[in-house]
């Protein structure tokens, strides 16, 4: 069991007091951001990822780096169940599943047990996903490291499908808004050529778009406006959490195990293929109540009907880091905001890693299971004081919000064009938002743009031009149909439920 | 707003139309500048404007598709208001505010820096909505502005626009 020892040597480093200490400050924060509206893991991540810059030039500073960012990411993750439970108001997209019995829980007058139950089974979820890491990625990583150029453009390719394949609304709209991302990635100098792309003469578009900036806006600003337009008002339940609630809680629990791990692994699944937190939740839900012999209850605050879905967002949004940290392709859009982290710090993400920096990735695996700890009894024993912050106006809170989304933008490259840019990027995202462009595969595809055309272009130089190298052998063949089945798949359906119809 | 009545600015198929148009100017713009930079295989293998040229298509197809998407909806769905008059009217009195508010931390003119403009932005905010006394506003804002000062220029050695205020006080 070489992971087991490698693992204990990354509980040695994860247990310094110092990372300790990050990981308890990373963990309070990230629910803070987690509850805040405007703040979310994705952006919450890209506006702190700047004051590491120092942190990380230190000796093993990026494993302290990255154990303050990815603490910040759980902490946004449990965050988002007190904000969907306590105000109705879905802190991230993956908590939407869980306002369905959360909120009438709180109604009832029984918002402590449902967010026990929520805190608990997002634990279980993140802890059944860290397993998963545990074991899985050294696998994944030995398996990559026989992986070539054509082997990782098929990986983007697979991952960019998945998003068309698996996304709700128009697939057109997913195109669009993804291939805008590699458009903005390829604004600035050409990294093989030295020529000017897309600059027009601009010189601050020298130095291209860069994501962070992309996540604040579109993240940040964006829902902020969405936010103000429908007129907010925090209409909260209170919450008290004492120990009884939380025990008794604990003890109707074990019931549900089935649930638990049924959710745990659609969302293991899910996350591991990019843009699964929010459809796993989702499925978790479905799945929960056509199996659950109170089905018919759900909606009407059943404890099931939180356990499912929170269980199955924490497992995808941990295991969205698997292929992070394996190959260098984030899930979600917070793990492509820790890869850009990674890219900044000097670390080449992608099956090398293990290899060249295990003190590093076996750190991190470490700190995700002390953080998820942390953050279970952050969030148990200081409920009411994130309510609390809730409850502080929003004409406050708005400007704050802001006044942290310009500082964010603005200590990413020390300029003022970023805060300008930032704003754009606000208004772009608003008006997204609302005709249901998805963000975050754009997001994605502005953070891998010049990964996925250097690798594009070395396999052309491989082949002489010839696309047939990604179905040259085996391996690379089966990805890339299989990427091209899920990017067909939103027609292939369509043209089922035609025929069915007939 | 009393009396008046809530009007819609345009409907979902138009933005969907506007929108997707400025995909199409996008894409287009793209590979109009691929074609400029070259798009086939150069003597040392793909130009630069190779990879760029087949994004720049895609996003060509793709909004003609979202295009006329847009006009085959449905009159229910595409006649849905995009935005309420009184909706965008909050949007603006957040952008507007927020646009000063960036301008008037780094300017050619007077620059206040992002602390004084911060303070004078989250003053605003809680004055106009919020209907607050100056008291509490000052408390507030100033507070706020202090513990960020104290977090990045001490704490984190991140250094900020500054302004006139910290110029005073020695700090550069």
């Amino acid at each position: 069991m070489q992971e087991i020892q490698s693992l204990m040597g990354g509980f040695v480093v994860a247990l310094s007091m110092k990372n300790l200490l990050l990981m308890l400050a990373g963990v309070s924060l990230g629910v803070l951001i987690g509850v805040l509206p405007g703040l979310g893991g994705a952006n919450g991540v890209a506006i702190l990822l700047p004051l590491t810059f120092s942190m990380a030039q230190a000796e093993g500073g990026a494993t302290s780096a990255i154990i303050l960012l990815s603490c910040i990411y759980w902490g946004a993750l449990f965050g988002g169940a007190i904000t969907s439970i306590l105000f109705n108001i879905p802190g991230e997209p993956w908590s939407v599943a869980t306002t369905f019995d959360g909120y009438p829980m709180a109604q009832k007058g029984e918002a402590g047990k449902a967010l026990t139950a929520a805190f608990t089974s997002s634990f279980i979820g993140a802890l059944v996903a860290v397993i998963v890491i545990t074991f899985l990625s050294p696998v994944v990583a030995r398996f990559a490291l026989k992986f070539g150029p054509p082997e990782f453009f098929s990986v983007y390719l697979l991952t960019f499908c998945a998003f068309v394949g698996m996304a709700k609304g128009s697939p057109f709209k997913t195109i669009a808004a993804m291939m805008a991302g590699f458009g903005l990635a390829a604004v600035g100098i050409d990294t093989v050529t030295g020529q000017l792309r897309l600059t027009f003469g601009f010189m601050e578009l020298l130095k291209g778009f860069d994501f962070l900036i992309a996540v604040i806006g579109l993240f940040g600003i964006g829902e902020i406006l969405l936010t103000i337009e429908e007129g907010l008002v925090f209409k909260g339940a209170s919450a008290r959490l004492n120990a009884r609630v939380v025990v008794e809680t604990w003890k109707e629990l074990p019931k549900y195990w089935k649930t638990s791990l049924r959710s745990s692994a659609v969302g293991c699944l899910m996350g591991i293929v990019p843009g699964g937190a929010t459809p796993a939740s989702f499925m978790a839900y479905g799945v929960a109540k056509r199996m659950s012999p109170d089905g018919d209850k759900f909606g009407k605050g059943q404890v099931e009907g939180v356990i499912a879905p929170e269980t199955a967002a924490h497992a995808a949004g941990t295991s969205a880091l698997l292929p992070m940290i394996t190959l260098g392709v984030p899930g979600s859009p917070t793990a492509a905001v820790l890869l850009g982290g990674l890219l900044i710090w000097g670390l080449q993400p992608g099956p090398l890693l293990f290899i060249e920096k295990p003190d590093f990735v076996w750190g991190l695996i470490a700190s995700m299971y002390l953080g998820n700890i942390a953050g279970l009894i952050v969030v148990l024993t200081c409920v009411p004081l994130f309510a609390a912050i809730l409850r502080v106006p929003f004409s406050i809170i708005a400007p704050v919000i802001l006044v942290i989304c310009a500082i964010g933008a603005f200590t990413v490259h020390n300029s003022m064009f970023d805060v300008w840019l930032m704003l754009v990027f606000g208004i772009l995202g608003y008006v997204f938002k609302k005709l249901d462009y998805p963000l975050a595969p754009m997001v994605l595809a502005l953070v891998l743009g010049d990964r996925a055309e250097d690798s594009f272009r070395q396999s052309m130089l491989m082949s002489q031009g010839d696309l047939g190298i990604f179905a040259a052998n085996g391996l690379v063949g089966s990805i890339t149909t299989l990427a091209l089945l899920l990017l067909f798949w939103p027609f292939v359906s369509q043209g089922l439920a035609l025929l069915k119809k007939r | 707003m009393e009396g008046q009545q809530d009007r819609a600015v345009g409907s979902v198929r138009a933005w969907e139309a506007i929108v997707a148009i400025c995909f199409l100017v996008f894409g287009a713009v793209i590979v109009w500048d691929s074609k400029r930079l070259g798009s086939a295989w150069g003597a040392e293998g793909p130009q630069a404007g190779y990879f760029p040229f087949y994004i720049g298509m895609i996003i060509v197809l793709a909004s003609i598709a979202n295009l006329i998407s847009a006009f085959r909806m449905s009159r229910e769905d595409g006649g849905k208001p995009f935005v309420m008059r009184s909706q965008l009217k909050m949007v603006l009195t957040v952008m507007i505010p927020c646009t000063i508010y960036v301008a008037l931390i780094v300017n050619p003119v007077y620059s206040l820096g992002i602390y004084l403009a911060s303070a004078l932005f989250i003053a605003f905010f809680m004055r106009t909505l919020g209907k607050y006394g100056w008291a509490k506003i000052a408390v507030v804002s100033i507070g706020v502005v202090v513990a960020f000062f104290l977090m990045f220029e001490i704490w984190f050695k991140v250094p900020l626009p500054k302004g006139p205020i910290e110029a005073m006080l020695g700090f550069l």
